[in-house]
């Protein structure tokens, strides 16, 4: 039976597609088989992120209106033979898809012989309807936000929503665009901090690395790369399946005088 | 907080948790500012049966206070309601 997992946040622009192609790349490169949905009707970007752009044939709205199989619709990534992604209109709406249709399409999948291991799926910004549809069949919600109080906010206010559909115990946070110079100067809320504030379990911490601009820009996840991002994205991604694996140590570059005088100061990482 | 504390710098990261931390409690409290304010004219009616009190001058807020239960902090309904004349009411 699959488990379907929402990606959500509230505020845009924190990491939701980003998060939501590393981590689905990154569970199809631990074995597992996924499908992607990006249910940001009209604002599309889970693709191009993932450079599967012109790949697409039929999308979500062709499927929830009959016009093709779920199957017809499902693009395979090449470069990952375990993952697809089932892409959505852009020339169409929200109101083009209703929380049943979300429900039933779910099912569907779930039931497929295919025998997929995770549905992710991308939800865009947001409370409304968009936001309905995504959280409609979720299983377990993934919460992304940044160190700065307008998306800690709206996560708070996200959780709030979550918990009333009947997720609570089933969120996990990702703290995303982490600088640590700027936490070390007292600058910058700490991962601690947002924990302290959200109350909830802290599944990963991802750095803010400019390699994720780069990835973006040719249309390559860069989970399970040498990036320090691409390492926090792989870290989430055996924590989902279950696996504990320790927190990266986001003070990064670990250059071994760095490591050596740590040593000798007996320094806690 | 100590004496060292007040001489220290503090960072925009602690006072961003600060007033998140405010802010969060009066979300969370799904208060809007029509109940509040009736609220605020109902504490109003039923003190000002008892003694004087300055209406302009009350101030209602909700906040987060110490609770030695239940994790250090609990919300609280904060009321500052200046008094102009305690009479010792006219029953």
């Amino acid at each position: 039976m699959s488990e379907v997992i929402v990606v959500t946040s509230g505020k845009g622009g924190v990491g939701k597609t980003t998060t939501t192609a590393n981590i689905g790349t990154g569970l199809a490169k631990l074995g597992k088989k996924v499908v992607m949905i990006d249910t940001d009707t009209g604002l599309r970007n889970l693709d191009v992120v993932l450079g599967l752009e012109n790949r697409i044939v039929y999308n979500l709205v062709d499927v929830i209106e009959g016009n093709c199989r779920v199957k017809q619709a499902l693009i395979t990534d090449k470069r990952c033979p375990k993952l697809y992604l089932l892409p959505t209109a852009q020339t169409r709406d929200k109101s083009a898809v209703t929380p049943e249709q979300m429900i039933k399409l779910l099912d569907d999948l779930k039931n497929d012989p295919e025998e997929f291991d995770y549905i992710i799926l991308d939800c865009p910004a947001g409370i409304e309807q968009g936001f309905q549809n995504a959280i409609a069949g979720a299983d377990r919600a993934l919460v992304v936000t940044t160190p700065e109080v307008s998306a800690i906010r709206d996560a708070d206010r996200i959780v709030g929503l979550l918990d009333a559909h009947g997720l609570k115990d089933h969120e996990d946070l990702i703290v995303n665009r982490i600088r640590m110079d700027m936490v070390n100067r007292g600058d910058m809320m700490s991962i601690e901090d947002v924990n302290d504030i959200l109350q909830l379990n802290v599944i990963g911490a991802v750095p803010d690395d400019e390699n994720i601009v780069v990835a973006t820009n040719k249309g390559q996840p860069l989970v399970g790369d040498g990036t320090m991002a691409g390492q926090a994205y792989m870290n989430i991604c055996h924590r989902i399946i279950g696996e504990e694996v320790p927190f990266l140590d986001l003070n990064g570059k670990g250059g071994f005088f760095k490591k050596l005088s740590s040593l000798f100061k007996g320094e806690k990482k | 907080m100590s004496l060292l504390d007040l001489f220290k710098k503090k960072g925009s990261g602690d006072v961003a948790k600060d007033r998140l931390k405010l802010l969060l409690v009066s979300d969370r409290a799904n208060c809007s500012p029509e109940v509040m304010e009736m609220i605020k004219n109902d504490i109003i009616k039923v003190i000002s049966k008892y003694m004087v009190i300055d209406a302009e001058g009350l101030d209602i807020q909700i906040t987060s206070t110490e609770s030695d239960s239940n994790n250090g902090s609990v919300p609280a309904l904060f009321a500052n309601i200046p008094i102009k004349d305690i009479r010792n009411s006219d029953k």
